[in-house]
Parts: structure tokens; C-alpha cells; sequence
């Protein structure tokens, strides 16, 4: 039983307000072979100059720092990438950085850059993520990806992440999905959900109108998983920009307040040793006294069925932004849905269910804009972008994705970004005949939730609109 | 294809440093990317085959145990370390609590008679440079007193979670990677292990 110390779990405070100004995505794809990765990383800033109505090179002109998240150098084969799209954007001479944490990188990312502003080193920041994951052949980019596990103990092994990562999702599938049938449909039901969600959404590459029965039927990858439960693996760039209160509101008339807390665990989940569970705001000691009568083999923490970087960042987040319960106090979520069934393992971690009844968030509706059974708004809408299964994984882009979509939600201006018949010719994409709106309706409160592989680092984002917010400062 | 042995690099360490011999790269041209739909360039191919030269460090004991049959894993002996007494298998160089060398330790026995699955996958994915047999068993191995998990392959039999297995070595013909260490299904008989493993 390992312990942490009181100041290791310190509540991280940030020593001066900080705000996301804008927000900005590149059209997201497989492929794209006759463009290079700079132009989308261009088109991501200049959408986020769009938004507040600036033009790029105005935009610049508030910017003091860069932090540039692109995870894997060896996709495309040129080391320093960050430097090759920071002269790009014309952003020299500013000081910059490169910040890689695996499928985490987009939140890390903007980790660092809220961290620059809250200290008063800049007043305003560009977290900017990107990836190419197109240059080589599947099968090479599954060793690539494989190279992120540890290469003496895993990667020759298979070369194949998702060996590693599918243990743990077949221990979770004993233990607490009982390898019921009732849960193996939870898990398509997600599938299901977020690529529907994705044809709203023109940036998507895997938007998809399926049913249950799809996703069960479609190609075994390692069992219970299967094609349509997993991430899509794309290309393209997203991007935020962070300022401090001032600078925030000469950009714009609307900025949000933003909280940003990370964690981490073990890089092979072979290291993974046994703690106590570390208790979010809205559970108590007796929460998990009775967990491993009702789930035999569940004895262990975080063993292989719990993320324990995914449990810090929320721990830490929560209490830095007075989040009491995720459920009650936020409006809208992106979680990183690698897989299906790790996304029901993170509703745990988060605290949207508590351990080990993860799969009710998904079976009572509350996980959707209107819940299929009551008709009524969902409590926590999550992934309405898509996510990672419908919309894209461009692992460097990913978490800054998923802040720019709950951005979107809580100005009030999803529909502006996803509805505009020329974006969706701009993007050579079919805007389908039932598009609907996923606006979240008066939403003041969104979580991100980005991730690295088995749960080596994960970052927690939370958006506020600065006229509801839970804690004073 | 595979390459020739007059294809391939090799390294020696003398006098503390490597000397390498043998062909580390062979050099292949660049090709062109056509779009067939306009045929204009669109890029190139970079075709690249390089050798790394990799260094085990504290580990090599570990991968060289392989080769002979056994499985070494390392404890933490330090009487000022809270976790004191914890082995670790993956074998751990230094303990992670308290940073000093862990006490290097054979485990072969008690793997023997105490390993069983925790987790499985089975996966008929694979990347590129797999040697492993498709569809590939993934095993993650419980020993008894060991704090953490080890993950392996099962060579022979069907995983189940509580499953007792025990390792096995490719002792005949060592790679001197984690490959060489495979498990099987208790009651397997040594006429049913791969090419070059024994017990």
C-alpha cells in the first residue's frame, strides 16, 4: 500500500486569474495527403482570430509565450517540429516550447500555458497541439504508437498498443461489467452516441448512424472490443489562447475563467501497486466500504480497472474551481473515449458514477443532450463532439479540441461554429439532412478530461463563465 | 525479406566503449507521390532502415537470466524505506520509494508455483516488427509476494482471470528481449512448447 504525503496533495493554486480568450480547430481527417501540417495549424489560429472577430496578425500581437503540443516527433519524422510551426505562425522571436504527454499532450499543453499566465510571466499565452499520423503505413504507425508503451517490456510484445491497454478493459469487463450482455450494449450505446454526435459536427472524420447491433457485429480487435468501440486515429490541429484578466477582456467581451489540475501513474500498468482510494468532493470513506463484496476481485486500487492519473487530475481540479459533485455543478463534458469501456472506467474516476457504477451514467440518460428515456435535457451531456470515436484523435490537437468544444457550449455559440452550410462545403463534408443542434441550453460549466495511453498523465480543464463560479478567488 | 547476415550491424563493448561492425543502414531512394486525379506531385516517400544500439544498463541482468531459465526480479532490502520488503517484477534497478538499489533476486521458483493470470487479451492485431505468433495472448502474470503485475504472452492454453500458469525460456536460442519470456497453462508438457523454450 503506497501513501501520498499532505503536500503532495496540496490543492494547486493559481496566483492570479486566468481566462480563455478564443479558441480555434483545423478541419480534422485520416488523411491528408496535399496538405502540410503547418496549414492546419494556420487554420486553427486563424479560426481562433475569427472568433473574436480579430484578424491572425492582430491576435499576435497579444501573444507573449508558445506551448506547442505534438506528441510523436517519429510520425512525422522531424524532430523540432515545434520550431518548424512556430516560424510558420510568424511568431518568432517569442520563447516557446514543446510539451508531450502521449494522448494527454493537448491538455498538458494547455497546463503549461495557464500555468505562464497565473504566474504573470505572460499575460497571454497560445496552447496550439497538432498531429501527423498519416506518413507511415498502419502497421508501422501501430509499432509508433506501441513505442510510447516501455520498449524493452511491452512494445516487442506485439508492437500494438491496444494489447496493452485491452488487459485492462477485460479485467473492468469481469469485474464490474460481469460480462453481462446488458453491459456489452452500455458500451456500443456509446458508440453509437458520440458517432452520432459527430455527423452534427463538420470538423468530424467518423461520423456514423449506427445501432447497437453495429457496433457488436463489427471486426474483433482484441475481445470484448471491437472496431466500432475504438478512437478514430486522425490529423489536424486545434488551439486555445489564455490571458490574463485585462488582456482577456481587451480580446473579448466574453472570456471564460479556466482551472486546469493534472495527475499521473505508471507507464506500464504492470508497476500499477496497491492505495487507498483518493476521495473526490462527493464521496466519503463508507463510499467503497462494501466495493469488493459487491465486485469480487475489485480489492485492488487503482489495479487495472481504475485510472489513477484520471482520479488526481479530477481531485485536484475539483477543489481548485469548488466543483462539489460533476454531476450537479457542470453543464457539459468531453472525456477522452479512447475505447468504450474506458470511457465508462473515467466516468468513475471523475466522479460522475461512483466506482464501479460507471455504466449508470450512460443507462440512465444522463450522458446525453436529451435523455432517451425522459425526453428531458440530459443532466451531463458528454462528448457531443464526437470525441475521440466520432469526431478525431489527433493526439497533440485532441485535448485542445475538446476545450475549444466545451468553450463553444458555454458562449453559446455551437451553432455558429457546426452549422454554417459553408463550412461544411469548405470541409467537403455532407451536412446531413436531420442536423440538429447540440447547443447545451444556458450552459455556464464544462469539463475536459484529457488523457495519455493506460493513464500515464491526464490533464482536468474546467470552463466557467466568470459570472458563475463556485469559489472566490 | 529477411536480411543476410551480411546485411546486418553488430556491436561489441570493449574497453567501455561500443564498436560497432556489420551494415547499420542500407540507403533506398526516394520515390515520388503522384495524385493520379490531376498527376501532380504531392510529396515522397522517405524510406529509412537504421539499427539502434540499446543499452540494458542495471536491467541486463533480467534479459540475460532469460536465456537461462530464470527470472530475476529485484527487492527493496533498505531498512529505512517504508516499502521495504517489496519485490518487484517488472525488475525495478532502484526501489521507486525510497531511490536506493534494489537487491538483485531469483524468482524462478515462485513464479513456478505461484503465477496466475490477472488479466487477458487476446488480440489478431499486430504492429509492424511483430515476431509473436497471431493471434497474440496477452497475460497479465499475479506471483505471490510480488507487489506488481507482469505482463506476458501465453504460449500454450486458453487465459482465464485466477488461471495458474508457468513461465517458460527461450533458453536454445535466446533473443535476449522480453519475448524470451512466455508462459503456458499448468500441465502443459515441455513436447508442447514453442521452438526453443524450455521450463
Amino acid at each position: 500500500m503506497i501513501k501520498f504525503s499532505d503536500k503532495q496533495l496540496k490543492i494547486p493554486k493559481l496566483m492570479r486569474p486566468v481566462y480563455l480568450a478564443t479558441v480555434g480547430m483545423s478541419k480534422f481527417d485520416r488523411a491528408f495527403p496535399e496538405t502540410r501540417t503547418e496549414e492546419l495549424c494556420i487554420q486553427a489560429l486563424t479560426a481562433a482570430a475569427d472568433f473574436v472577430n480579430m484578424t491572425p496578425s492582430e491576435l499576435k500581437q497579444y501573444i507573449h509565450t508558445c506551448y506547442y503540443g505534438h506528441f510523436a516527433d517519429h510520425f512525422g519524422d522531424q524532430l523540432l517540429g515545434e520550431s518548424v510551426i512556430h516560424d510558420r505562425l510568424g511568431l518568432d522571436p517569442l520563447g516557446n516550447i514543446g510539451v508531450k504527454t502521449g494522448g494527454a499532450t493537448g491538455g498538458s499543453t494547455m497546463w503549461e500555458a495557464v500555468k505562464a499566465v497565473a504566474s504573470g510571466y505572460s499575460d497571454c499565452a497560445l496552447a496550439l497541439g497538432w498531429e501527423r499520423m498519416d506518413e507511415v503505413p498502419t502497421d508501422e504507425g501501430n509499432h509508433l504508437i506501441s513505442a510510447a508503451a516501455d520498449k524493452d517490456w511491452e512494445t516487442p510484445l506485439g508492437h500494438i498498443y491496444t494489447g496493452y491497454y485491452a488487459v485492462m478493459a477485460q479485467r473492468y469487463w469481469k469485474i464490474f461489467g460481469k460480462e453481462e450482455d446488458s453491459f456489452r450494449d452500455t458500451m456500443a450505446e456509446i458508440a453509437v452516441k458520440n458517432r452520432g454526435y459527430a455527423r452534427m459536427n463538420p470538423y468530424a472524420h467518423g461520423p456514423m448512424k449506427i445501432t447497437i447491433e453495429d457496433v457488436k457485429n463489427s471486426p474483433l480487435v482484441a475481445y470484448p472490443l471491437r472496431v466500432l468501440d475504438c478512437c478514430l486515429m486522425s490529423v489536424g490541429s486545434a488551439c486555445g489562447i489564455v490571458c490574463d484578466e485585462k488582456t482577456a477582456y481587451e480580446i473579448t467581451d466574453n472570456p471564460l475563467r479556466i482551472y486546469i489540475a493534472a495527475g499521473s501513474h505508471t507507464l506500464r500498468v504492470a508497476d500499477r501497486r496497491n492505495m487507498a482510494i483518493p476521495l473526490l468532493p462527493n464521496e466519503n470513506p463508507e463510499t467503497y466500504k462494501d466495493l469488493g463484496k459487491r465486485f469480487p476481485g475489485s480489492d485492488r486500487y487503482p489495479g487495472f480497472t481504475g485510472f489513477l492519473a484520471a482520479r488526481m487530475a479530477a481531485y485536484y481540479a475539483y477543489r481548485m474551481a469548488g466543483i462539489g459533485d460533476p454531476i450537479e455543478d457542470l453543464d457539459v463534458i468531453e472525456l477522452h473515449d479512447a475505447f468504450t469501456i474506458s470511457d465508462i472506467q473515467s466516468y468513475e474516476d471523475v466522479g460522475l458514477r461512483h466506482y464501479g457504477e460507471g455504466r449508470d451514467y450512460i443507462e440512465s440518460g444522463d450522458a446525453y443532450l436529451i435523455n432517451p428515456k425522459t425526453k428531458k435535457p440530459g443532466k451531463l451531456p458528454s462528448n457531443l463532439s464526437g470525441g475521440l470515436i466520432g469526431c478525431m484523435h489527433a493526439v497533440g490537437a485532441t485535448g485542445l479540441m475538446q476545450i475549444a468544444e466545451i468553450g463553444y457550449h458555454i458562449w453559446n455559440r455551437w451553432d455558429e461554429i457546426h452549422e454554417p452550410q459553408e463550412k461544411w462545403d469548405e470541409f467537403n463534408r455532407k451536412k446531413p439532412d436531420d442536423w440538429a443542434s447540440l447547443q447545451v441550453k444556458d450552459a455556464k460549466r464544462g469539463l475536459a478530461i484529457s488523457h495519455a495511453g493506460v493513464g500515464s498523465h491526464v490533464t482536468a480543464t474546467i470552463l466557467m463563465n466568470p459570472n458563475n463560479l463556485l469559489k472566490e478567488d | 525479406m529477411p536480411k543476410t547476415e551480411n546485411e546486418k550491424g553488430f556491436v561489441d563493448v570493449v574497453n567501455g566503449r561500443y564498436k560497432p561492425k556489420g551494415v547499420f543502414h542500407i540507403l533506398e531512394a526516394n520515390q515520388p507521390i503522384f495524385n493520379k486525379d490531376t498527376g501532380k506531385l504531392v510529396g515522397i516517400t522517405n524510406p529509412r532502415d537504421m539499427t539502434y544500439i540499446h543499452s540494458y544498463g542495471g536491467e541486463a541482468p533480467f534479459f540475460e537470466g532469460l536465456g537461462k531459465g530464470k527470472l530475476i526480479a529485484s527487492r527493496c532490502d533498505n531498512d529505512k524505506c517504508n516499502t521495504k520488503g517489496s519485490i518487484y517484477q517488472p525488475f525495478r534497478i532502484y526501489c521507486p520509494d525510497c531511490l536506493r538499489k534494489n537487491t538483485i533476486i531469483d524468482m524462478t521458483d515462485l513464479a513456478k508455483t505461484t503465477a496466475k493470470i490477472h488479466s487477458y487479451i487476446i488480440t489478431h492485431r499486430s504492429g509492424a516488427f511483430n515476431s509473436l505468433p497471431i493471434p497474440i495472448k496477452f497475460i497479465n502474470v499475479e506471483f505471490e509476494g510480488v507487489v506488481t503485475i507482469l505482463m506476458s504472452v501465453l504460449a500454450v492454453g486458453e487465459p482465464e482471470i485466477d488461471k495458474r500458469v508457468v513461465p517458460i525460456f527461450n533458453t536454445k536460442a535466446p533473443t535476449y528481449t522480453i519475448t524470451d519470456l512466455r508462459f503456458v497453462v499448468e500441465g502443459t508438457s515441455e513436447s508442447e512448447l514453442p521452438e526453443g523454450f524450455t521450463f
